[in-house]
């Protein structure tokens, strides 16, 4: 699934400090930031990027709906209806005695379901392949990629990140989507070099 | 992933000596770069030996019925369930680690929640394995699961403790395995970054998923540990509550107490805690871990030892009064005969029980002995072996002598099979536990990261440098304007 093959100048911040205010001044001045790669969490980057908060938990308390829902219609299904069984001369509805399988089920529902939505939002999964703007976003730097369009003049954000404080600057042609299979040492498909 | 904004001069540094966050991850994934060590194999060999003595013991039991075991009518559970709660017991600790202790925001967890998750992971493998094999014809095993069948369709009985806990321990290992790996991704980024050979590449290349360290992906990730956190933690104690409901729902004399489930949460924690310092004292060392898991770690390890072993010893005199409160005579006859008495059959384990659970950990009240590595490595041990004999007392004592005279069982003392078995699953938690050790970074690293500059020794002011300082001055730029 490509999402498309696009110019970006990258920077590269060793010191989260530095980060913070860099993120401000690249923002202030009209560029627009692709992603920031980070090696941890940093907290607030989100909301100095302007990213909005994410739903997922909303997703999860869905999906434990969802699961205690199931649970109990389930057993009362079984129980009252499709084959009532006299267990000690208890009421068919026992439903004191359903809660351990009900909880375990709401959890369950809830922490699978949030799972999956988080590898499908994320396009995480196996054999999975993406561009990844520089090695050691994973290990010790913090990676701001800005996407360059038409009008962009690529010497100017360079010089900007510059006086931003980044590292080391650069500009990468890459693929902005996810992909499986090989790509070479420029990291550009097999698939667009060779035209199929 | 740390939660902390700020943290307090005051506390011990969380990672010692000079680290900046290339050093964090060379520390940490170097051991898995390098070809392991000599006593990585020994360890590893005698783990795979005592697992396939395990299978060969199983497939004894499997072929020729239970009746290899030295379980009978009376001591129907014996070994085998003993084994099994206290394999369940020992994963509460990973879970409370990454999610209770996230909930709480204790900074320590990051240097050792990855190896006690895993710690849990395995470990209800192993606990798996008992009740499993304990059916005796295990190829009916698919029973227990409530699906459309041909036989009526009869379903399960969900009002029987014994289901509850198929949905309990599935349910546990699920969400522990989803906690566990999600928190690996960027870890596993991170090795395959550097990995230098194709096969490394490839391997870590499928294994981390693709990971970027996108700031949206991370924002994700946050909310999805938080939630899994917020829902593993009433999930880890509702576990070991179900395994207490097996016995406490029963009318066996022993075990009908309302105690049980927080008298087995709390047992389940301090036996946890227990194997989770006697591993990561040899992981230390083995893998040169010292400035992560530090003394610090070791010795809030212990306080919570020394919590939980007391709240067992308070279960302990509370059921023992309770018994003889309550006034009913085969409740008191199974305290004070079974298991009070020294000279019973079985009086012997249940000193012992004391001994190793009551009396020993209160050596912890003294910080020296917390504080001292070798103390507390034997008395992790120790506190194994208390809480093993913990569930033999639970089993065996109170079904020992029923009601019947005539029914009450001769001596039981397993056959070699069984003990074998039993055997088989430390072969199985070694075995996973080595090559997890060898192929998987046992330190958070991205969770230390997040955490190094609140809490790392070179960026903490040093304590020396507040004694000195002007009382006023401290005030002002520490308390009231944190500069963090």
């Amino acid at each position: 699934m490509a999402g498309g093959i696009k110019k970006f100048v990258v920077g590269s911040f060793d010191d989260e400090k530095v980060l913070f205010p860099a993120v401000k001044n690249v923002r202030k001045a009209g560029y627009k930031i692709h992603d920031v790669y980070t090696p941890f969490p940093v907290h607030g980057l989100d909301h100095a990027m302007g990213i909005r908060e994410t739903s997922l938990h909303t997703a999860g308390f869905i999906y434990a709906i969802t699961g205690t829902t199931t649970a109990l219609t389930f057993m009362s299904w079984v129980f009252t209806k499709d084959w009532p069984l006299n267990i000690g001369g208890k009421p068919n509805f026992a439903l004191p005695a359903w809660i351990p399988i009900t909880f375990e089920l709401t959890v369950l529902f809830s922490a699978v379901g949030m799972v999956l939505t988080f590898c499908y939002l994320c396009n995480l999964a196996p054999f999975v392949k993406k561009h990844h703007f520089h090695p050691r976003a994973t290990d010790d730097l913090f990676v701001m990629a800005i996407e360059c369009t038409d009008k962009t003049n690529d010497a100017e954000v360079q010089a900007f990140l510059q006086s931003a404080g980044a590292q080391e600057i650069n500009v990468q042609v890459a693929e902005t989507g996810w992909w499986i299979g090989r790509y070479h040492k420029e990291q550009k498909l097999y698939k667009e070099e060779k035209g199929y | 992933m740390s939660l902390l904004k700020y943290e307090s001069q005051l506390r011990e540094p969380l990672v010692d000596g000079n680290k900046d966050y290339h050093q964090v991850t060379e520390d940490i994934i170097r051991p898995i770069e390098m070809k392991p060590s000599r006593l990585w194999y020994i360890g590893f060999y005698i783990s795979v030996a005592l697992l396939l003595f395990g299978v060969y013991s199983v497939y004894r039991e499997v072929t020729y019925g239970i009746g290899q075991w030295n379980v009978n009518k009376t001591i129907g559970w014996g070994w085998d369930i003993t084994n099994f709660v206290w394999w369940v017991g020992i994963g509460h600790a990973g879970t409370l680690i990454s999610a209770i202790l996230l909930l709480f925001r204790q900074g320590w967890r990051t240097g050792v929640n990855r190896a006690a998750e895993a710690m849990t992971i395995f470990a209800v493998m192993c606990a798996g394995q008992f009740p499993i094999w304990h059916m005796g014809r295990v190829w009916m095993a698919f029973f227990v699961l409530p699906y459309p069948n041909s036989r009526g369709p009869l379903w399960v009985n969900f009002n029987s403790p014994l289901l509850w806990d198929v949905f309990a321990i599935s349910t546990y290992f699920t969400v522990s395995l989803l906690f566990w790996y999600s928190g690996l991704l960027p870890d596993l980024a991170t090795v395959r970054d550097r990995a230098k050979t194709k096969f490394r590449k490839m391997f870590y290349g499928v294994a981390s998923f693709g990971w970027s360290g996108s700031t949206k992906h991370w924002q994700r990730h946050e909310s999805l540990s938080l939630v899994l956190a917020g829902l593993s933690t009433p999930l880890v104690l509702s576990v070991h509550t179900i395994v207490s409901f097996d016995f406490a729902t029963s009318i066996v004399p022993g075990w009908h107490t309302t105690i049980f489930p927080p008298y087995f949460v709390a047992g389940a924690i301090f036996s946890g805690f227990a194997m989770v310092q006697t591993l990561m004292i040899v992981v230390r060392k083995v893998l040169n871990l010292q400035d992560y898991i530090t003394i610090g770690h070791i010795e809030a390890m212990n306080k919570v030892i020394v919590l939980t072993g007391s709240i067992v010893g308070c279960a302990y005199l509370t059921e023992l009064f309770i018994a003889w409160y309550g006034q009913n005579p085969y409740e008191w006859y199974a305290f004070k005969e079974n298991r009070a008495n020294l000279f019973s059959p079985y009086g012997w384990s249940y000193w012992l029980m004391m001994f190793c659970n009551v009396v020993s950990p209160q050596l912890f009240w003294s910080r020296k002995l917390r504080r001292n590595i070798t103390v507390t490595f034997f008395m992790s041990i120790i506190v194994n072996i208390g809480m093993w004999f913990e569930r033999f007392v639970i089993i065996v004592t109170s079904v020992y002598r029923d009601y019947l005279p005539s029914s009450w069982s001769t001596y039981y003392s397993p056959s070699i099979w069984e003990i074998g078995f039993y055997l088989g699953t430390f072969g199985l938690f070694f075995t996973c536990f080595f090559l997890f050790a060898k192929y998987f970074p046992v330190i958070a690293v991205a969770e230390i990261k997040a955490i190094l500059k609140t809490s790392g020794e070179n960026y903490k002011v040093k304590m020396t440098d507040i004694e000195k300082a002007d009382a006023e001055k401290f005030y002002i730029e520490e308390v009231a304007h944190p500069h963090h």
